[in-house]
């Protein structure tokens, strides 16, 4: 394993946090161990590692929200005299100089921007808040991350995008020195993930050190400078960018190597099952949408975020209402999400904590709550069956770990996702729709969910998904379709597609039919 | 059972301290007493269980016991109505108060605190209205029917205790609800949309129905409660009859474990959280405490039982995780 030694780094580096031997434990089971490394100003840093690994335990720790129970923490001062120091709360780690961006978005929905971004450190004199001075400097920081709106705008009505920034506008307020920033990427569309990018590379110009968590391997091999595998709450890895490649990253992650899905046959002869004409949903105005899903077929929806691939989805599931129509296998689908369930149309939706998961319930009735009523006798819950069929949906899901009666809320986000989709699949959908299948999911438990909606295709069932991740995009659908504005602008057969094609039709460039529609206005 | 072995333990250390303390609790006229009220307030709690579970509130209960145990009098007394026409009547307006109340919440989507606090204003108006604010009452007669709560069996040995027969139809529909939440698909999908209405509706759930029937139930019972009420009573005022009977059903349930914020459904504690509400209310009188306390030592004791009983499901949920994470 190449160490990073300090003679490889670029000269105007140096260390400010140093974690030795650092590990925690939950009820005496350890979640994290033996971690030791250093984060340097003029630094990114990348921690990757499968969900579960520790990654989250580790900023924690670093970010002062849980305190750790083994090791040391120590920082550097301006003059580089180093102390140790204990973080025992959020408050300790700001005055170390840490800021995190955390992952689930945390903005007070109902403040304006300045109000987000100086919240509990507003400017005041005798308790009177100093509003013109905190949108002063709200502006500068904005400025600093690149964001061109006004300070008094409502963070409601900001794009996740934008939030994004907010956060890390925030972050720079405190005048951090280590910027933490956990899966900034995970909602963001590829042309904004650039530009989060480009700024990141900004601020490590300006000296500050960048601790970056990501599941996007692409993004840690573009951005960071040194990389740390987790793996199972161990340090299995330290690499130098120039020393490590993404094979090597992945097997480092998941101890063995991912094997390539084997490629499908082309199901051009196959039945139409889904077939959409002119739909618009109630929802947004949009414009209309036509499309079809063949018996077997892997339909991918790519597209920027707010492309309206959701609303698509929605509307096909009954969730919104919509106009047009969706006919599966020839009969007109009707009525609401219930009934559609019913008929064989099932949705994973987005987010799974608010539309999916009963986070307070146990996997079991997570899994068994859409089969229970396909297989209900008299209005009866057919409860030995129910069972059998839990621990058939655990196993096949391969659910870790494979305990019925535990709350999903102590799952990880992976084994959330597949106790998601398990409850679909237990019903055998005839059509399965899926928004974004594998958000905030690692590699390995991707391959696994990816497999499972394979074999669903391979017995005649249609799936029609859409992701932002032109990656996953590509590596699951047959058939791609490129949506922009709430249009399909696009389509590519899943071997002749590549990414720069898609993203050129989905940014709404080189798209035939959109510069048509400019040129007649 | 052992969900609700916190409210038991509540229950039967009041009951002892009473006894102890008091004069007269285990006497056969109190217990007989006890159980009557309790069966009656039983049947307004669980309603609002069901409410509850399905992660709703209902504060009209008072004001539909008002009403129709107002009506059930008016239309048998004042108008010469007979009873068999008169009883189907009666429920049938509860169910459609509910039915009312469920559709405005679903599909206007309006609050289910303002829509049913507008009905409390809105059915006790109406009764006052109806009868002229004059009280209402059988004048001795309708014995037959009256039975129905006045109904008492006896039980050998056990002095002059004998079993109010408001004891039945409880029973009945404690065990009919009990079953449902846990045996039946329409159960599972209340206990579901009550935890989170919107992934139940994803997952097939036909969630406005289910709450809208929620709401029908809760009224149905309100609505036979009230009935019931008025045959054990006799008469009653417009004005004052029922008054604070929705928070005395909504805290019950609670006590029993229906977690107000929806998704979790506990019969026997139901049943064991109005009786401690009603042993208590007696223990005030026969501990001479002074009835002007009643309230405030109702309120004492809810927050107490709340509290230790989120703090008990807190530590136990931990215990759980934990133990399910070192056996797998």
């Amino acid at each position: 394993m190449p160490a990073a030694s300090p003679d490889a780094l670029a000269a105007n580096t140096r260390a400010v946090l140093r974690v030795r031997d650092v590990g925690h434990r939950y009820d005496g089971v350890a979640a994290l161990a033996g971690i030791t490394l250093e984060v340097r100003s003029g630094e990114v840093l990348a921690i990757v590692g499968e969900n579960g690994a520790g990654k989250s335990t580790l900023l924690k720790i670093l970010s002062g929200v849980l305190e750790h129970s083994e090791g040391e923490l120590e920082t550097a001062d301006a003059s580089g005299a180093w102390s140790a120091c204990r973080m025992q709360s959020v408050r300790d780690a700001a005055r170390a100089g840490i800021a995190l961006v955390h992952q689930e978005l945390n903005l007070s929905e109902n403040l304006d921007v300045a109000g987000c971004i100086f919240l509990g450190r507003e400017p005041s004199r005798f308790g009177m808040l100093q509003l013109a001075a905190m949108h002063r400097e709200a502006k500068h920081w904005l400025a600093c991350v690149g964001l061109a709106i006004d300070p008094s705008t409502l963070c409601e009505s900001l794009s996740i995008a934008q939030r994004q920034l907010i956060e890390i506008a925030k972050a720079l307020s405190t005048e951090a020195r280590v910027l933490i920033l956990d899966e900034p990427t995970s909602s963001l569309s590829a042309h904004e993930t650039a530009r989060l990018l480009a700024l990141l590379r900004t601020l490590r110009a300006n000296g500050v050190a960048i601790l970056f968590v990501s599941h996007h391997l692409d993004e840690v091999l573009a951005l960071a400078d040194r990389v740390v595998v987790l793996r199972d709450g161990k340090q299995t890895g330290e690499l130098l960018r120039s020393a490590c490649d993404r094979a090597k990253l992945e097997q480092l992650m998941v101890g063995r190597e991912i094997v390539a899905a084997p490629p499908r046959p082309q199901r051009t002869d196959a039945a139409v099952r889904l077939r959409v004409r002119d739909l618009v949903s109630a929802h947004a105005k949009r414009q209309p949408v036509s499309l079809e899903v063949r018996a077997g077929e892997i339909v991918g929806l790519a597209g920027l975020v707010g492309a309206g691939r959701t609303e698509v989805l929605e509307a096909i599931a009954g969730i919104t209402e919509s106009r047009g129509y969706a006919m599966l296998d020839g009969k007109l689908l009707r009525g609401g999400a219930a009934h559609r369930v019913r008929s064989g149309v099932a949705l994973v939706p987005e987010d799974r904590a608010r539309n999916g998961l009963f986070l307070e319930n146990s996997l079991a009735m997570n899994l068994s709550l859409a089969w229970i009523d396909q297989h209900r006798a008299a209005g009866l819950v057919r409860t030995s069956g129910e069972c059998a069929l839990v621990d058939r949906m655990i196993s096949r899901m391969q659910v870790r770990p494979a305990a019925p009666h535990r709350r999903v809320r102590t799952l990880s986000g992976g084994n959330q996702q597949k106790s998601v989709i398990g409850r679909f699949l237990a019903i055998s959908p005839k059509l399965l729709l899926l928004d974004e299948p594998t958000r905030g999911v690692d590699v390995g438990a991707r391959a696994e969910i990816h497999a499972q909606i394979r074999q669903l295709a391979d017995t005649g069932s249609a799936v029609l998904f859409a992701s932002s991740e032109l990656e996953e995009v590509l590596l699951l659908a047959d058939r791609i379709l490129v949506m922009h504005e709430g249009r399909i602008v696009g389509e590519f057969a899943a071997r002749a597609a590549t990414e720069i094609a898609i993203m050129q039709l989905a940014t709404g460039g080189g798209c035939e039919a959109a510069s048509m529609e400019r040129a007649s206005l | 059972m052992k969900k609700s072995l916190g409210i038991i333990t509540l229950f039967l250390a009041i009951c002892i301290f009473t006894s102890i303390y008091g004069e007269g609790f285990l006497s056969g006229y109190n217990l007989m007493n006890l159980t009557q009220r309790t069966a009656l307030f039983s049947i307004l709690a669980l309603g609002a269980g069901v409410v509850i579970v399905a992660g709703g509130i209902d504060l009209s209960i008072g004001s539909v016991v008002c009403l129709t145990g107002i009506m059930t009098p008016w239309l048998l007394v004042e108008h010469g109505w007979s009873p068999w026409s008169v009883i189907p009547l009666v429920l049938t307006m509860s169910a459609a108060i509910g039915l009312f109340h469920g559709l405005l919440i679903t599909r206007l989507r309006l609050q289910p605190f303002l829509v049913t606090l507008c009905g409390l204003l809105l059915y006790r108006g109406i009764a006052r209205w109806m009868t002229g604010d004059q009280s209402q009452g059988f004048q001795g007669g309708f014995e037959d029917v009256r039975s129905i709560a006045l109904g008492r069996f006896e039980i050998p040995f056990l002095g002059d205790y004998r079993l109010p027969a408001t004891v039945i139809p409880v029973l009945v529909i404690a065990l009919l609800m009990g079953f449902c939440f846990s045996r039946t698909v329409w159960g599972r999908w209340l206990l579901a949309t009550g935890r989170n209405e919107s992934a139940a509706r994803y997952s097939g759930v036909p969630t406005a129905w289910l709450t809208t029937g929620a709401y029908v139930v809760c009224s149905l019972l309100a609505g036979f409660g009230g009935m019931l009420f008025i045959f054990d009573t006799g008469s009653a005022q417009p004005s004052d009859f029922g008054n604070f009977y929705e928070l005395y059903a909504i805290a019950a349930a609670v006590l029993g474990g229906c977690s107000l914020r929806g998704g979790e459904a506990n019969v026997l504690g139901i049943l064991v959280g109005t009786a401690t509400l009603l042993v208590l209310r007696t223990a005030i009188i026969l501990l001479g405490l002074g009835s002007q306390l009643e309230f405030a030592v109702i309120g004492g004791v809810l927050l107490l039982g709340i509290a230790t009983d989120e703090l008990v499901r807190r530590y136990s949920a931990r215990r759980a995780d934990r133990v399910s994470r070192v056996s797998h």
